[in-house]
């Protein structure tokens, strides 16, 4: 391991929150021109993505950028860091933020839906949330903006206003306020008690903020509330409220219950794990494989119930849950290759299964089809899309060159490293169960004809504001897959690999 | 004791006394509102002294000492510490935001309606700058008066029943709260509490005299079970004696365990406090259950404030120094959320003539400002991070869990609760189809924009930069502890020896008796 990192005062960390939080106030000043207002979303993504690209360099030098902005009470700040895990997905969010605003306009012009202002500007608070986790420099800073993602998110998921988006959306903020105060909150209280200060320790993933002579049992408690009190990330038994977050319009399914959203837990479970507990004391209390299996276990249950779904969305967000399991597997194994497979994962994810999510609302405006076995037949109606679908499928069940091959030979090796065989074979089960889910629907969409009377014919692809990110984000993931090195150079600069 | 040329608390507490009487001379109801609004503002002006206020001494501050009835002992004896000045600023702000939420609200008797609104004023600034018991009662009885006019003359359809209540479960309050008064006359000698606070007491008189304060305090906050006159009062008062009966008159409650339960009977609030410990989590959780089930939104915020003020009397009993200020903070933060909840209600109860929330289902689409606001006050009120609440609740908690894990982890679901109600509430209000909405409405005006965006900068300024008011309060409250865990600790001491020595001798405590 390196030497601990310099950490700068940079007020540059700031920047990409800043934006972020003034694009909704102005996304809904414009809001009587749609034009403008979609202008808006477009600018902001790209400047927020500018500026955290313009941290690279810094970051990649070993330096930590730091700024405090409110100090509530010593120890208690709003204060924002910048390191290598904070890059990942910063940059992965504000990009992704900057092709889901195109493929938003053909989706909602598309199918002409209301009330779009509240819908971008929600949006676009919901990015501000994400910009803030990963940008957060403590436990409160974290907990602020966990918080923010899931109070905006609610008009998202609830935005059809019927029965069945209200029930899901009900269910989607009792899960995510009910687990944050009843866990995440006390997680909190203790760790503030524990350390004195809720400060990361930066710099040095070995070492946390809690003092070695803490209670062991106590902070074995407060471990478990974090981990429980994180439901963002979706680990079985506090994953039902993602199946019922898709009532939402699917470009809220790609971006946020695909990207900003769930990343956003898996990213809190990374940086509380490697920046709140340190893997030494994960490892003296004997807290990584526990955790470990619990991932495992969520990554093949949610993989068999996605097998039985016939809904598309359906099946993609218990592929979700089973994939975000995949980042916790990796950190939880608490080796540095497995750990590195873990981060890795977040990016990897992200740009396949936002392609992903793209596809199933793309195929939904050509066509208002949600179940897989309706598609009989698409494929050679819409090729660039289920192209689009077979690659990112591929990237899921981890096919070279695709990039979820990459992190999953990271989290295979770190699994065979610490000889634990069940756990690879949870990896591997995965990857066939994977195989059955994904196959099928283009299995069904090319080789499947056409049932008598489908009409088929009339269908064509998306319009192209969809088609293109969607293809795009496709091709990033092949992308990531040649060039890991992109992702990998944030990882290595924070673990100091 | 600190002291000033300039009598400041003298001529806040009686500025708007001299401005009831002014009143009596002004006949137009608009002059009459004007006026107020400008005597208010310059009681806000004639404050500015108490901006030199000492942060480094737990001393009274801007002592006046005048004798009053010297052959019984009685002084106009004034003076603030760095807990009571926050609440004298809390009431001073409210006055001007009741004034104008009272614009177009109040329609009858509006020379009446101002003269209770400034009357009140005066009596809630001498409870909390008063250092002499007597005069501290005489304060604390005189706000009685006016509130129970304003429920009872402005106020809803029940209003009849709703103040008469309210009259009787306080004054059954004061009566036991008298007799403690008296009975410190007795055995300490002497009315200033300053110099009670200096004196220690047997056991047993602490026991009782603890018990009948309490009594008295826990009506007023209300603690569960005397909570049952707040919804009542809180449905039938206008806009404005709601605001003032959530913002000051809850805070004398808990204000007067700190300045006299803790201070003078140390051993018995020690204790007690497993007992009120246990009824500051009931009230907690019971609050939240019930706000959970109302339909009238001023009922939904008449029981959040007994869920809230639980939290202010569990950090009081928790004697730690996080617990109290978290106390003190959620003293603060309860009247400025809840006092802007409640103008937010007549705010819409103009509108629509209806608290109902059925009646006022979806109406983000034509007030948005309207529900913005409305968003940041009801975030504020569950403890919404960033937000003033958060610090207090943070602080409870903090405390709580320093004091015992169970005690934190038992208002872990009042916090929940909290959460569920407010965001059912806020849920409703902004969407669904809309039920009362009619042409004409029109989203916030000029006036409401103003009464509503001044506690809003307060719910943002105290939720991230909190140090100015953790500075006035820190020392005080440091002071305050440390003097109650001297009192308490000699007192276990002295105890022991006279333990032993009774073992000795083979005599039985006759405490041990009291105490099974």
């Amino acid at each position: 391991m390196t030497p601990a990192k310099e950490i700068v005062e940079s007020v540059a960390v700031t920047y990409p929150v800043i934006i972020t939080l003034i694009a909704p106030f102005l996304v809904y000043a414009f809001r009587k021109d749609p034009n403008k207002r979609e202008a808006v979303s477009f600018i902001a993504a790209m400047a927020t993505f500018l500026c955290v690209l313009s941290m690279a360099p810094e970051v990649l030098a070993g330096r930590i950028l730091k700024y405090t902005v409110f100090t509530i009470m010593p120890g208690i700040t709003v204060s924002f860091s910048a390191d290598g895990l904070s890059m990942i997905f910063g940059m992965v969010s504000s990009f992704l933020w900057f092709i889901a605003t195109s493929y938003n306009i053909g989706y909602m012009r598309g199918l002409k839906e209301h009330a779009q202002t509240r819908y971008y500007v929600c949006f676009a608070v919901a990015i501000l949330g994400a910009q803030g986790v990963s940008f957060a420099s403590n436990v409160f800073t974290l907990y602020l903006f966990y918080e923010i993602i899931t109070v905006f998110t609610y008009p998202l998921v609830a935005h059809h206003q019927d029965e069945e988006a209200y029930s899901g959306a009900r269910k989607y903020l009792v899960y995510l306020v009910g687990t944050s105060k009843v866990f995440l909150l006390p997680a909190m209280v203790l760790t503030y008690i524990l350390c004195g200060t809720l400060d990361y320790h930066l710099g040095d993933m070995t070492k946390g903020m809690y003092p070695s002579d803490a209670n062991g049992l106590l902070v074995t408690v407060t471990y478990a509330l974090f981990i429980a009190g994180i439901a963002k990330a979706a680990i079985m038994p506090f994953h039902n409220w993602l199946p019922s977050a898709m009532v939402a319009p699917t470009p809220v399914s790609a971006l946020l219950h695909a990207v900003a959203v769930v990343k956003a837990g898996v990213f809190c479970i990374c940086r509380v794990i490697l920046s709140g507990f340190g893997l030494d004391t994960m490892d003296r209390l004997g807290l990584g494989l526990p955790t470990a299996y619990i991932a495992a276990f969520t990554i093949v249950a949610a993989s068999i119930i996605a097998i039985t779904k016939d809904d598309l969305k359906a099946r993609l967000a218990y592929s979700t849950v089973s994939q975000l399991s995949y980042v916790v597997l990796g950190v939880t194994m608490l080796t540095p290759i497995a750990v590195q497979g873990g981060m890795l994962h977040i990016a990897n994810h992200a740009f396949s299964k936002i392609t992903l999510f793209f596809t199933a609302g793309a195929i939904y405006v050509a066509t208002h089809t949600k179940s897989i076995s309706q598609m009989k037949g698409y494929g050679w109606r819409m090729p660039w899309t289920f192209g689009a679908f077979g690659i990112a499928a591929l990237s899921m069940i981890g096919v070279p060159p695709v990039c979820g091959f990459v992190s999953k030979w990271y989290m295979v090796n770190g699994a065979v490293t610490i000889h634990q065989m069940p756990l690879l074979i949870a990896l591997l089960a995965s990857t066939i169960l994977n195989v059955g889910y994904f196959v099928p629907v283009l299995y069904t969409a090319f080789f499947k004809s056409p049932d008598p009377g489908s009409h088929v014919e009339q269908y064509s692809e998306a319009p192209a504001t969809m088609v293109v990110p969607l293809f795009f984000t496709a091709i990033v993931s092949v992308l990531l897959g040649l060039y890991p090195e992109a992702v990998t150079q944030f990882i290595k600069i924070f673990g100091g690999m | 004791m600190l002291d000033s040329g300039f009598q400041v608390l003298t001529a806040i507490i009686f500025l708007p006394i001299v401005a009831c009487v002014c009143l009596f001379f002004i006949e137009r109801p608009s002059t009459v509102r004007v006026f107020t609004l400008i005597v208010s503002i310059i009681e806000l002006i004639l404050m500015k002294p108490l901006l030199n206020f000492q942060f480094n001494t737990t001393e009274f501050q801007f002592v006046e000492r005048v004798a009053w009835m010297p052959r019984w002992g009685l002084e106009y004896y004034l003076g603030v510490d760095g807990i009571s000045i926050l609440m004298v600023w809390l009431t001073v702000a409210v006055l001007p935001l009741c004034v104008l939420c009272s614009w177009t609200y109040i329609e009858k008797r509006v020379k009446e309606f101002h003269f209770c609104l400034l009357f009140m004023t005066s009596a809630c600034l001498g409870v909390f700058c008063a250092l002499d018991f007597t005069l501290f009662y005489v304060f604390w009885e005189a706000m009685l008066v006016p509130m129970y006019l304003l429920i009872a003359v402005w106020g809803g359809p029940n209003r009849s029943y709703a103040s008469i209540k309210f009259i009787l479960y306080t004054l059954a309050g004061s009566t036991v709260l008298l007799v403690a008064l008296i009975a410190f006359r007795i055995v300490g000698g002497t009315f200033s509490i300053p110099e009670l606070m200096t004196k220690s007491f047997s056991f047993r008189f602490q026991f009782w005299t603890f018990l009948a304060m309490t009594l008295a305090f826990a009506i007023k906050v209300p603690m569960f079970p005397f909570h049952t006159w707040l919804p009542a009062a809180h449905v039938e008062a206008p806009t404005a004696g709601s605001v003032v009966l959530a913002s000051i008159l809850l805070k004398m409650g808990t204000y007067g365990f700190l300045r006299f339960c803790l201070p003078l009977t140390p051993v018995a609030s020690e204790y007690f406090a497993p007992m009120m410990i246990a009824i500051s989590i009931a009230s907690i959780i019971y609050g939240g259950a019930v706000a959970l089930g109302q339909d009238d939104m001023k009922k939904i915020i008449a029981y959040s404030s007994v869920g809230h003020m639980g939290f202010v009397t569990l950090g009081i009993f928790l004697f730690n120094q996080r617990g109290v200020e978290g106390a003190l903070f959620q003293m603060l933060n309860h009247g400025i959320t809840t006092g802007a909840l409640f103008m937010m209600v007549g705010t819409i109860y103009e509108r629509s003539h209806s608290r109902q929330v059925l009646d006022n289902l979806g109406i983000a689409k034509y007030m948005p400002a309207y529900i913005g606001f409305f968003g940041l006050f009801a975030f504020s009120s569950f403890g919404f991070p960033a937000t003033n609440s958060f610090v207090g609740e943070l602080l409870v908690l903090v405390g709580a869990f320093q004091a015992n894990l169970w005690i934190g982890a038992a208002i872990i679901p009042g916090v929940l609760l909290a959460a569920t109600y407010m965001l059912r509430l806020a849920q409703k209000l902004s969407w669904g189809e809309p039920s009362s909405f009619k042409q004409g409405w029109k989203d916030l005006n000029f006036r409401e924009w103003v009464y509503l965006f001044i506690p809003a900068v307060f719910v943002l300024y105290i939720g991230l930069a909190p140090g100015l008011f953790f500075k006035t309060m820190d020392t005080s409250i440091a002071g305050l502890i440390s003097d109650f865990k001297a009192k308490t600790s000699a007192y276990a001491i002295e105890t022991q020896k006279a333990k032993s020595s009774l073992a000795v001798a083979g005599i039985e405590d006759p405490l041990d008796e009291l105490k099974n």
